[in-house]
């Protein structure tokens, strides 16, 4: 659509005005009246001047197409919300945003290979409109996709993400849910041991009271430590949908780690072998994660034998590991380890003071860091929980990552 | 990114072609998900609505057969191409399977009875969630032309054969403690074996997405006993 600017033109009709001139003077000489040449030079020059062309302005309102496309990429790039420009069926441009997301593959493929959705790709077929689509990025997420059309060719599309509003009230009603048992059973143990020892009639004996006060310190202490682990999960929860970005080198944290636990629990307790590698993360939330995994492992490992705490890097990957030498756990259990309050063995759990917590924390903070979390075990032998982390600045080899074993049923 | 090629109309064909395979694709995702939904709650109305999704994959794959054949035989692609139009192929097939085994699941949705706390219908939603997740990731590998994030995907099918044999013994102690609930359970069982499918099919494809991208195979997988 270019509007072609006309030939640049006088003002005045010069040539036209010459040619009238010219034209009248040989009537006159050609021996017609004087008057009527007069008056058709008169009308000749009127209409000239009535006709003259404007002073042309010159329109450009299209330049090359390719132009504009640059310009419309240019202008997407920085949003903070993902946004693709689609020429045709095709995603031409993405933004930082979407490449982020959607990865930096689905610049030039078809809009399908990036959206897949059947609800989004309805919105394909459609010029203009909106739909909701769940789990376009991760199992649970939730976006809101629009799309709008610039001329017949070009569209934008537009993804808003509302993962979080949707999850915080199903995190509301889980936590509801699981806290309130777990929160019950040493309540009504408290509540009970309390109303015996305040009982003015029952008389029991010092050592007695004694057993009886330790009992409700315990059960207490266990209801804070249930409570600060419900705490921790929750604000866990709350910030998952945001990548943390501080760097941290993850070798030196477990070293230093280990160096704690080597001091409180005995050098013999555990084995360190860390190389230094640097990861995108939260710093507290990696080192719970160190801290819970080594707890774990110590609680429920051979005393005699030392726990291993490794951190490799293998490919882009920083690969953390903790091996014990326990008695293994079953491979019926090894899928559900990961549910908040599943326990093996409730009793012993229970007794070695656990809250059922700790992997379900470990879990959400590896998810959130976009990691793995595996764990393999082995009946007699013991267990070894692996975290996979990207590495900061990864550049993508070609090599592929070994894998360590892993479960077998 | 792979270069453009000379004839635009093939660099169209190729786009449209794996355009294709991921709308079936997310069909599929779609259906996985929402079969299990209505599995856990009853609800026979979205189980229809699962039925019904498998004729349009059906449709889709044919479609996908018919534009790698008029690829083939007019374009007749090389190297990467070639492979590509032979990986689309392949997927889009092993896609309709996986559609087939969560329609299989859907239409079981009527003959489970006594759902209210119905003990081994807890177990299969997060067995459904790793098979899912790894059909998930594995289109995004074939999006992303990614060999890296395939070979993790197959590595990750051991997870589902695991569970798949944990929920079988759960299943069969809970039928020999409940026989009145065999029906119910047998039906179950026969999900659960249906997720375990689709897991193996989502490592078939990310199979095939290897060596679309690299060319060369991925080591055989060791085989997994069956749960004796």
């Amino acid at each position: 659509m270019t509007i072609h600017a006309a030939p640049p033109s006088p003002r005045l009709p010069w040539t036209g005005t010459a040619l009238a001139v010219l034209a009248t003077a040989g009537m006159a000489l050609a021996g017609a009246g004087l008057i009527t040449a007069g008056i058709v030079l008169v009308l000749w020059l009127g209409t000239l001047w009535l006709a003259r062309p404007e002073r042309t302005v010159e329109v450009r309102v299209a330049e090359e197409p390719a132009m504009s496309r640059q310009a419309m990429i240019d202008l997407i790039e920085p949003f903070g919300v993902p946004v693709m420009m689609l020429d045709g069926q095709r995603i031409a441009a993405a933004n930082a945003a979407a490449r982020d997301e959607l990865g930096g593959h689905i610049i030039g493929q078809d809009a399908r290979v990036a959206l897949r959705h059947p609800e989004a790709i309805t919105l394909l077929d459609t010029r203009e409109g909106s739909v909701t689509v769940r789990g376009l990025t991760g199992p649970r997420s939730i976006w809101q996709v629009r799309r709008v059309a610039v001329d017949d060719r070009f569209s934008l599309i537009e993804l808003v993400d509302r993962t979080a509003e949707a999850d915080i009230s199903r995190a509301h009603t889980d936590f509801v849910a699981n806290a309130s048992h777990e929160l019950r059973t040493p309540l009504a143990s408290i509540i009970g041991y309390i109303e015996t020892l305040a009982d003015p009639d029952a008389r029991i004996d010092a050592a007695t009271t004694a057993r009886f006060h330790n009992t409700v310190l315990r059960e207490a202490k266990r209801l804070q430590h249930l409570v600060e682990d419900l705490m921790s999960l929750s604000r866990i929860e709350a910030e998952k949908h945001d990548l943390p970005r501080d760097h941290i080198d993850l070798g030196q944290m477990a070293a230093s780690i280990g160096g704690e636990v080597a001091a409180t629990s005995g050098e013999d307790r555990i084995l360190v072998e860390a190389e230094d590698v640097l990861v995108q993360g939260d710093r507290q939330q990696l080192d719970q994660v160190i801290r819970n995994l080594v707890d774990n492992s110590m609680k429920y490992s051979d005393p005699a034998r030392a726990v291993e705490l490794r951190v490799v890097r293998i490919g882009n990957e920083a690969v953390l590991s903790v091996t014990d030498h326990g008695e293994g756990i079953h491979a019926d259990h090894i899928p559900h380890l990961t549910r908040r309050f599943y326990r093996t063995d409730p009793g012993r759990s229970r007794a070695a003071g656990g809250t059922g917590l700790g992997l379900a924390i470990v879990k959400h903070i590896v998810e959130r860091h976009r990691g793995r979390l595996d764990i393999s075990s082995r009946l007699g032998i013991g267990t070894t929980v692996t975290i996979r982390l990207g590495i900061v600045a990864a550049s993508p080899l070609p090599g592929l990552a070994a894998q360590p074993d892993r479960a077998t049923a | 990114m792979v270069a453009e090629h000379t004839v635009k109309a093939f660099d169209e064909d190729m786009t449209r072609l794996r355009g294709l395979v991921a709308e079936m694709g997310g069909l599929a995702e779609l259906s996985i998900a929402e079969a299990m939904e209505a599995l856990v709650n009853g609800d026979e109305d979205l189980a229809a609505g699962v039925i019904a999704r498998d004729r349009r994959i059906d449709l889709l794959e044919s479609e996908v057969d018919r534009l790698s054949v008029r690829v083939l035989a007019l374009r007749a692609p090389m190297a990467d191409d070639l492979r590509e139009v032979i990986a689309a192929l392949k997927i889009a097939g092993v896609i309709e399977r996986i559609g087939d085994y969560a329609k299989n699941i859907a239409k079981r949705v009527g003959h489970i009875e006594g759902r209210k706390r119905f003990e081994p219908l807890t177990l299969l939603p997060m067995m459904n969630e790793l098979a899912g997740d790894m059909v998930h990731d594995v289109l995004t590998a074939y999006a992303a032309r990614d060999p890296v994030a395939a070979a993790e995907i197959v590595q990750r099918d051991a997870k589902v054969d695991a569970f798949y044999d944990s929920v079988f013994r759960n299943f069969v102690s809970y039928m020999v403690e409940n026989p009145a609930t065999i029906s119910s359970v047998a039906q179950l069982m026969f999900v659960a074996r249906n997720i375990e499918r689709i897991g193996d099919h989502a490592t078939n494809i990310a199979e095939m997405v290897h060596f679309a991208a690299t060319g060369t195979y991925l080591p055989e997988r060791e085989d997994v006993p069956p749960p004796a």
